[in-house]
């Protein structure tokens, strides 16, 4: 199966919308939601059968048996993460900031910790001819990338599909690591402004360091063709092929509001789409060779 | 007055509120914590500006004195610690940083050293105090680099302005957990709406107060708005959409700094916030 991720470093660019008019385009038959902490590509992929949904396990956290704590703080002064308080002389775990370490348990002379499972996020499959995996974290949960590689694996094991594509999330931490493992390439979707340039240094340096290949195409670019001109010339300096350009087209938040992709809007927006994505499968197929 | 700026979605426009609320006040500190991606200095530009740099403790092992039995290996929840050639080693990405190892090796061959994963970076612009985390290409977690940007708040501050990170995850509630009031900055989409529900969730389960600025508003999507009415949750303000803004924006310049309607828009947004929060 050959992969391809959307990435954009800084948030709002329009990976969704792009990954949501490439999986039309090219009928798709694989495609997942890495953005766990804020997923979107399931308002415009029209699936109509209900999802298959399972619970998802992150890390464990600390729980006190309050009838053998004797209140010492051991725990408390033990536990790097700030979780644990002594109110009314027994020790408290805060389940937001317990990141499952077990160090309290390990120091407990009163063997009052114990370590049990914490429900983290949903996984959710949608199938119909096509399979698509997503998922929703909880909020405040830490550890999404160990969901990212969950929702890709199971990508992977429900589809015998030969294109995959997978919209990823912003930033450049944890989940998009882990997103980016075993794709064949990524595509960053830049946005033409300031931030949006040192955004795309980032993520493209990041990239690098996880040694996979990259391309780039522009959204948006009529906001500032100069800018869109300057990440041209990045992308030429450092040898980064350079896809496209799209221009800002009002049918793009349309589309996405009556939940559907831009494929099926005649627009200029959907022609230069089109364009990026023949280009971005293109190099794919020459990487492959 | 501690202001978090939030969005769920990204770019929506946090950093273009957060950086003209701190613009227009008397006095203020900024706090970039979107330290995967920090934009705001790029707006506000600090100069004289000082680094620190933020660490965390990973394991370091004393080879004379390991006796390959596994026992840390085992303990690390977070998998980051492996045995090659009967030798532990870490993966210091992975580390969490739990102090767990040291303490289980019953040779007392594990010491902790600092390992560099971000600066802070302190500046002075105009009136505004600015603070930005930058977390180091590569590193998975942004969260000792947000709590080292927090700790540099200044204690006599009258209003700090925190640029949180888009999502819900623990980097956002990290973020948010320090201020006394939320700002959300909603965009009016159905990707907007879905997302600005989820950290509305994150909101009420910090128990923060919040409100709600609707921006590139264009008067065509209402569903924001109804949801607000369902919730009472007060519509601080709308900001329509404008090539104007659009095209300061994407030059990194603060717009009340150019444009008086903008400047008078965000004072009057900061008179409601403040008469919300003292309500």
């Amino acid at each position: 199966m050959r992969k391809l991720l959307i990435l954009s470093g800084k948030g709002g660019t329009g990976k969704t919308t792009v990954a949501a008019a490439f999986i039309d385009f090219l009928s798709v038959g694989a495609f997942a939601d890495c953005d766990v902490d804020a997923p979107n590509l399931h308002i415009v992929t029209e699936f109509t059968d209900k999802p298959e949904q399972k619970d998802y396990y992150g890390s464990q956290k600390a729980q006190i048996n309050q009838e053998k704590c004797v209140g010492c703080g051991i725990c408390e002064d033990a536990c790097r993460f700030n979780a644990i308080k002594l109110i009314n002389g027994k020790a408290q775990v805060d389940e937001y900031a317990c990141e499952g370490c077990s160090v309290c348990q390990f120091v407990c002379p009163h063997d009052s910790v114990m370590m049990v499972d914490d429900v983290a996020g949903k996984q959710i499959l949608y199938r119909d001819e096509r399979v698509f995996s997503t998922a929703k974290l909880k909020m405040g949960r830490g550890n999404s990338g160990k969901l990212v590689t969950e929702v890709k694996n199971t990508l992977f094991k429900s589809s015998d599909a030969e294109f995959a594509i997978l919209d990823g999330s912003p930033g450049i931490g944890c989940p998009v690591i882990a997103s980016v493992t075993g794709v064949d390439l990524v595509l960053i979707v830049a946005e033409p402004s300031v931030s949006g340039m040192h955004d795309m240094e980032r993520i493209l340096k990041t990239a690098d360091i996880l040694g996979v290949k990259t391309a780039v195409c522009v959204n948006k670019y009529d906001v500032s063709p100069q800018t869109t001109e300057k990440i041209n010339q990045y992308c030429l300096d450092n040898n980064i092929p350079f896809v496209g350009k799209v221009p800002y087209d009002i049918q793009a938040s349309k589309a996405i509001n009556a939940g559907h992709s831009l494929a099926s809007v005649d627009c200029p927006a959907r022609e230069a789409l089109k364009t990026i994505c023949t280009n971005t499968l293109k190099l794919m197929e020459e990487k492959q060779s | 007055m501690k202001l978090a700026i939030l969005s769920g979605k990204g770019g929506t426009g946090k950093t273009f509120v957060a950086v003209n609320l701190a613009a227009v006040a008397d006095k203020a500190v900024y706090i970039d914590c979107d330290v995967e991606e920090p934009n705001g200095r790029l707006f506000l530009k600090p100069t004289d500006t000082k680094e620190t740099v933020v660490t965390t403790l990973i394991p370091q092992f004393d080879g004379t004195k390991c006796t390959a039995c596994r026992k840390c290996v085992d303990f690390c929840r977070f998998n980051a610690l492996v045995l090659v050639k009967d030798k532990p080693m870490v993966f210091t990405e992975i580390c969490h940083s739990c102090g767990g190892c040291p303490l289980v090796c019953p040779e007392g061959a594990i010491t902790e050293i600092e390992k560099p994963v971000g600066v802070v970076e302190t500046g002075q612009s105009a009136n505004v105090h600015v603070v930005t985390g930058c977390m180091n290409l590569g590193e998975a977690s942004g969260i000792p680099v947000i709590n080292a940007a927090l700790s540099q708040d200044l204690k006599d501050s009258e209003l700090t302005v925190i640029d949180c990170p888009p999502g819900t995850a623990c980097s956002a509630m990290e973020s948010a957990d320090y201020a006394d009031y939320c700002v959300i900055v909603v965009e009016p989409t159905a990707f907007g709406l879905h997302n600005f529900k989820m950290v509305y969730e994150l909101v009420t389960v910090l128990n923060k107060p919040c409100g709600v600025i609707i921006n590139k508003a264009d008067g065509e999507y209402h569903e924001v708005e109804k949801f607000c009415d369902e919730h009472n949750i007060p519509i601080l303000c709308r900001i329509p959409y404008s090539s104007k803004l659009a095209s300061l924006g994407a030059g990194a310049q603060v717009a009340s700094l150019y444009d008086e309607k903008t400047a008078k828009l965000f004072h009057d947004l900061l008179t409601d916030i403040k008469k919300e929060v003292h309500s």
